[in-house]
């Protein structure tokens, strides 16, 4: 769009990816997550990043921050946010581990679903809580990128997890707040004039 | 949404300062970093954090401890939280002992780090809902420029109040610097003269003919220089109050003439031939005892029992030392925006200082070391540090006469058994005081026939 243009713009899309092979039910469960509860289209890219290229020796886990940097550089053109799915498990330097990492109003999200699998912790599977997670946890990063921050609601979507205890007691929702600050983000999406995909974070 | 705190992140690695910071804005704190010790700094010493995350070991210039050690000196009351890959248990100790609030090994668990952070955030909602009951407190023991909880001072505004509204003269006794004006003019306003003007004339200040003129003005041609017709303090407060101010100090003359327009309310100019009438309410007040210069024949009597209709005694600040916390709050707060600094508390070791001082000079004294302390302070906290300086000019005790019938000795001896007293018969601390060798005083006291 050239500045200046008042023409409305397309409808908002949210980009869901993949870094790896992640399960077609999580990208199903993630996908319907964002399409309910945001009312936005919703689009898949498979396999944009690589998760090879940002494997830490050191660390014997996956950098997200490394991560992000990939995805940012790849962002598909004419998406309002990407949401990057792996099945890896990841980190960020000062922490052990994260559930997922986003940038705060920015356009990109990453969600890892290593850690939301009872596998990890030697359990026996459980589809119905693993999906479960994972639309909590694509709401939750996604919502960062809305610029929303932790909720003091621990049922919201976005409310802070550190685990995955943390998680179950969320729903796959956000609360009424939450809700309406989403809400309004979206709606200066459509605002005409407004550039195409809140892509202002990328450099 | 809860109201957002400031956080800065110290660290010389971009990608551990950047991925902490990105953390925690998700949990709504104002995220801001610095890449090495001196920037961190100056950042504190520019805004105030809640609380500071400072990696250890930083290779260039200042380590994390240096960092934080100067943090801590900006702003005492900062959390500061060390981040170490180098765990080891002496650095942790070294750590807090500089007084760290926490420290952790990167890389560290989300829950951990969440639950620190919350813990601090508890600590840090709960002194600022402490700072808003001590300034709520402090209101409840305001009136009308006045802070104080002492109850010789609760009973000063009860009778302020009460006569207010009357016409009757008020003798305000008390020393220097303790509030007299204030009082004075706490009256004026509150009384149905407040609308009208408050005229104070320092009577210590004029020679005695000017005074003269000062007080009920003078006639076009009376004396050299006086080209027209002016008019007297008395004159310009009439309808509202006069304010004497250090009455004992006027001369014999004016006392008359003082007296006589108190009991007339009526006077001549100077150089004058008729009488000028007006309706003013005098307030007096002095430092000196009156009683004593009316035993000593320098202050007519009649104009005293004239004057001490109502007398209001104010208690000097040492036998209201309660309020010293509360009045020095009061001057930072009012003194830190006049001076254009960003000071907002005084820290345990500076106000047991201000405790500890004898103030000869009052709440004006107290006043103007806070200005001091803020104008000289590099933190945000005043220090004890600040402060020093009463410790030095302690010995200058002003209105103290040094004895002229003793013998060096008496004197030393009554000054070593005076500060005996003082510290309760510690004598480490009483040779502190005076800045001998214990052993030297131990010596003294053998020599004064001292029993130990």
């Amino acid at each position: 769009m050239t500045e200046g243009s008042r023409a409305t713009p397309p409808e908002p899309v949210v980009c869901v990816a993949t870094a790896g092979v992640v399960a077609a039910d999580v990208m199903r469960a993630v996908e319907q997550a964002i399409a309910q509860r945001l009312g936005v289209a919703v689009a898949r890219r498979p396999r944009l990043v690589d998760p090879a290229e940002t494997w830490d020796p050191v660390r014997g886990q996956y950098s997200s921050i490394a991560m992000m940097r990939s995805a940012l550089a790849a962002v598909p053109p004419a998406v309002a946010r990407l949401l990057l799915v792996t099945e890896v498990d990841i980190f960020v330097p000062v922490l052990s581990f994260v559930f997922g990492h986003a940038q705060l109003d920015g356009p990109v999200a990453i969600m890892a679903t290593a850690r939301l699998r009872q596998s990890f912790y030697g359990l026996p599977v459980d589809g119905e809580l693993e999906m479960m997670r994972a639309r909590i946890e694509a709401l939750h990063e996604v919502g960062h990128t809305f610029g929303l921050t932790h909720c003091h609601d621990r049922e919201c979507a976005m409310s802070l997890a550190t685990t995955v205890e943390h998680v179950d007691r969320k729903l796959d929702d956000y609360c009424t707040g939450c809700a309406a600050l989403v809400g309004e983000a979206l709606a200066r999406l459509r605002e005409p004039g407004e550039t195409v995909a809140g892509l202002r974070g990328q450099t | 949404m809860r109201k957002s705190w400031r956080i800065l992140v110290v660290d010389d690695e971009e990608v551990m300062r950047v991925s902490l910071a990105a953390w925690l804005s998700e949990d709504g704190y104002e995220v801001s970093t610095a890449s090495s010790g001196r920037e961190a700094i100056a950042m504190c010493a520019e805004k105030e954090y809640a609380m500071y995350f400072v990696d250890l070991k930083m290779p260039m210039g200042i380590d994390g401890i240096e960092t934080m050690m100067e943090i801590r000196r900006l702003r005492p009351d900062a959390a500061v939280i060390i981040i170490t890959a180098y765990a080891t248990v002496d650095t942790a100790i070294t750590a807090m002992k500089e007084g760290a609030q926490e420290y952790i090994v990167k890389p560290c668990n989300p829950e951990e780090i969440s639950l620190l952070v919350s813990r601090i955030i508890k600590v840090k909602n709960l002194q600022r809902e402490n700072l808003i009951l001590r300034k709520k407190l402090a209101r409840q023991y305001t009136f009308a420029d006045m802070v104080s909880k002492n109850s010789r001072m609760q009973e000063v505004f009860a009778l302020v109040r009460d006569v207010a509204d009357l016409r009757s003269t008020v003798l305000i006794q008390g020393e220097s610097g303790t509030g007299k004006e204030l009082v004075a003019r706490a009256i004026h306003s509150r009384g149905s003269r407040a609308s009208r003007p408050f005229v104070p004339v320092s009577c210590a200040a004029l020679p005695e003919t000017l005074l003269e003129s000062e007080l009920f003005g003078y006639e076009k041609g009376s004396f050299t220089g006086a080209n027209e017709r002016k008019k007297g303090r008395f004159e310009l407060a009439d309808g509202g109050t006069l304010f004497l101010d250090e009455i004992g100090d006027i001369p014999s003359k004016v006392q008359v003439e003082l007296l006589r327009a108190l009991q007339e309310r009526r006077f001549f100019r100077v150089g004058g031939t008729e009488e000028v009438e007006v309706d003013v309410r005098v307030i007096a007040a002095t430092n000196r005892d009156l009683r004593q210069a009316v035993q000593q024949g320098t202050f007519r009597d009649d104009l005293f029992y004239r004057l001490n209709v109502i007398t209001i005694t104010l208690p000097p600040l040492r036998e209201r030392r309660e309020d010293i916390p509360l009045l020095a709050r009061e001057f930072i707060d009012r003194l830190a925006i006049e001076v254009g600094k960003e000071v907002d508390d005084i820290s345990e070791g500076a106000l047991k200082l201000l405790l500890d001082h004898t103030w000869p000079g009052n709440v004006r004294e107290l006043e103007n070391a806070i200005e001091r302390a803020i104008v000289t302070t590099r933190s945000h906290v005043l220090l004890a540090e600040d402060l020093a300086f009463l410790a030095r000019e302690g010995g200058q005790r002003a209105g103290w006469t040094p004895p002229t019938d003793l013998t060096l000795d008496e004197v030393e001896k009554e000054v070593i058994l005076a500060t005996l007293r003082r510290t309760g018969g510690n004598v480490k601390e009483a040779a502190t005081i005076l800045d001998i060798d214990r052993s030297t005083l131990y010596d003294r006291l053998r020599r004064y026939g001292v029993p130990r």
